[in-house]
């Protein structure tokens, strides 16, 4: 077989895509040689910075890996299934970027071992080790059809599917645990956090969040996916996606006003701070303005228009993690940070990464299941697919 | 070692201390660190000597041994232990460097070795070994001015109260330490407020690490119950497409004998 020169072919995206990652990997070299102090800007004032902020965002992106698993092997929601594919990879890299920015991101990385054999089940911290470590375990068992498939190996795709069920289970438990425990590492803090986003249902918000932002995601990544490959997007789908979107966006809107309402923190809304601009930043662009447009028919019916709402969810989702992270933390003039170019080009040079990761798994393996499911679908044949689909078993 | 070497603590009265940092320099000497002077904590400052007033007051800085640590609780891998002695001390071998412990002490006093390739918490361990062998830490024995003391914590509230109440308008009526964050082995009393020099006032009067326990305790129980409503689930709408099914066939089978 001839090589496909086209994917040698160096294109804008491609160029800028070396590019970043070449820059990202100079900075990961300088933090191994150099160590945390010389390369990062966090101090003793200020020990957690971008990096954690970059987990809770890649791990809360990754969260449709959990939610469409759950909406078609558990409540059988069965006209999902082509996008089943498509969020577990979505997850897969997500966990990946999280797992390899720990790594930079721990003083000591040569340790990373050590929570597999040294307990301590009053940390936070060890219950979303494990989580991430059983959860990864599961996704990979998830996602491995997808490989074995391509390489015709049925014997194990045959066990896996007699376990597939549990596996689901398993994995939308455990993401529901550790999505919410990445808020539950800041109850014990409640002197060092700024009130706006302290909150001893934390936990809670952090996993309404991370439900909308991982629905956005699988929208945004399909359309670019689509795009990407010349697919159809299937429409139908995609716009009843979005009207699970605006239910949670109107749930967690609620939620958090209730929340300020009954701490008596909404006050620091209207004082013209530094983090009362960032809150409403966050609120506006990631909740307000994507619930406002996706309520119309419109809107969740043109491509253009579901594609930019989910735009704007991921970008007030990463401003809340963000802000979780960084800003809360801000209270006084002595304790600010700003990354430093090694950080920011590492988060970047990975996310970079997770793109072109999944465009070349996309690529060349069956991810966007088999061709034939290609056309676009109406609803209205949806029932008709789904029985003539039971029919056929 | 020593039963009776149990729960000891430090009583620094800082209407006494004259800022003459012996204590500082007995620390340094102590753990073999640098003789240097500063203001701030740092990985090679497990104590400092803070002015206040231009050189009117002094505050000595440094870990307060919580009762019930929230860094020792936050830490994954249990690095971070609550000795016998009353000191918390920090196991650099089981370290990953997560950094919680910086993030979550209620009184910011971990410090970190930025500099080194494979750094390391540091603070005040109360003179962990010292003190299990029957001494008192470096910095109590080399106070000239009494302005901190070393004993058993019950016998140093004692104390604090007894100055404080025989001292009618000398001394704030608070001993810094006594509840907060449900407790430390290290204890202030003060002639001046403490929120003038830089305490943190806002902690709760309880151990910190509840605030985690409260969520975290309920893990095992949400997991069985969220695995079997989710099995449930699966179970009722797996038969109702058991069921679509069955009668679609029956309605193609009855669509069938009809054409026939």
């Amino acid at each position: 077989m001839m090589p496909n020169l086209r994917t040698l072919k160096p294109t804008f995206w491609k160029t800028a895509a070396a590019v970043l990652i070449a820059i990202g990997t100079v900075a990961a070299v300088e933090r191994f040689t150099m160590g945390l102090g010389a390369t990062t800007h966090l101090s003793d004032q200020f020990p957690w910075g971008l990096w954690i902020g970059f987990d809770f965002i890649g791990v809360g992106l990754a969260a449709a890996g959990f939610t469409i698993a759950a909406t078609v092997h558990i409540f059988n929601v069965e006209r999902f299934e082509p996008i089943v594919r498509p969020s577990i990879l979505t997850a897969y890299i997500g966990y990946m970027l999280v797992v390899l920015v720990l790594v930079v991101d721990l003083g000591r990385p040569q340790n990373f071992w050590h929570p597999l054999v040294m307990w301590n089940p009053h940390s936070v911290m060890f219950e979303i080790t494990w989580c991430i470590i059983l959860y990864t375990t599961v996704l990979t068992l998830e996602f491995a059809p997808v490989v074995l498939e391509k390489f015709h190996l049925h014997a194990p795709i045959k066990i896996l599917r007699t376990i597939s069920f549990p596996v689901v289970v398993a994995g939308v438990v455990l993401s529901t645990l550790h999505q919410s425990s990445f808020g539950s590492l800041y109850l014990i803090v409640p002197e060092r956090m700024h009130p706006l986003w302290y909150s001893d249902i934390i936990p809670f918000l952090f996993f309404i969040s991370c439900v909308a932002a991982g629905l956005s995601m699988v929208i945004f990544s399909s359309f670019l996916s689509a795009r990407a490959f010349g697919r159809q997007i299937r429409m139908p789908l995609f716009t009843e996606l979005s009207r699970v979107l605006v239910v949670v966006l109107a749930l967690y809107f609620t939620v958090r006003v209730q929340d300020l309402m009954s701490r008596d923190a909404l006050q620091y809304v209207f004082q013209p701070t530094y983090q009362s601009m960032l809150f409403i930043a966050e609120i506006v662009i990631g909740v307000v303005v994507p619930f406002f447009l996706l309520t119309f028919r419109r809107v969740r019916m043109s491509q253009r228009g579901l594609f930019y709402s989910s735009i704007l969810v991921i970008l007030g989702f990463v401003a809340n993690r963000m802000n979780t992270a960084v800003t809360s933390m801000e209270l006084w003039p002595q304790r600010t940070y700003f990354p430093s170019w090694q950080e920011l080009s590492i988060v970047v040079g990975l996310s970079t990464a997770g793109f072109v990761a999944f465009y070349y798994v996309a690529k060349n393996f069956p991810v966007f299941s088999s061709g034939h499911k290609e056309e676009p679908v109406s609803t209205v044949d949806n029932a008709m697919m789904d029985e003539l689909r039971l029919v056929s078993k | 070692m020593d039963t009776t070497i149990k729960n000891k603590g430090l009583l620094i009265d800082i209407s006494k201390c004259v800022g003459c940092r012996e204590c500082a320099r007995a620390c340094a000497e102590a753990n073999g660190l640098p003789q240097e002077e500063a203001d701030e904590l740092s990985a090679t400052h497990y104590t400092v000597v803070q002015s206040y007033f231009n050189d009117q007051t002094f505050v000595r800085r440094l870990c307060m041994h919580c009762e019930e640590p929230t860094c020792a609780s936050v830490c994954l891998v249990g690095a971070i232990k609550k000795t016998e002695t009353g000191a918390v001390v920090y196991d650099a071998s089981k370290c990953i460097g997560c950094r919680y412990c910086m993030q979550a002490c209620p009184f910011e006093v971990p410090r970190y070795e930025w500099g080194s390739l494979s750094p390391r918490i540091q603070k005040c361990k109360m003179c962990y070994e010292r003190v299990a062998a029957g001494e008192q830490t470096a910095c109590a024995a080399a106070c000239p001015f009494g302005a901190t003391i070393f004993g058993d914590r019950d016998d140093l509230i004692r104390e604090a109260r007894k100055r404080i109440d025989e001292n009618p308008g000398t001394y704030i009526n608070h001993i810094y330490g006594l509840t907060e964050a449900g407790g430390t082995s290290v204890l202030f009393i003060s002639n001046i407020a403490f929120e003038k020099l830089g305490f943190p006032m806002n902690l709760p009067n309880h151990a910190m690490p509840l605030l985690s326990w409260r969520v975290l305790s309920q893990v095992p129980k949400y997991s069985v119950a969220a695995g079997v409503v989710l099995f449930g689930i699966h179970w009722i709408t797996a038969r109702r497409a058991e069921v679509a099914k069955f009668e679609a066939e029956e309605a193609q089978k009855k669509l069938e004998s009809r054409r026939n």
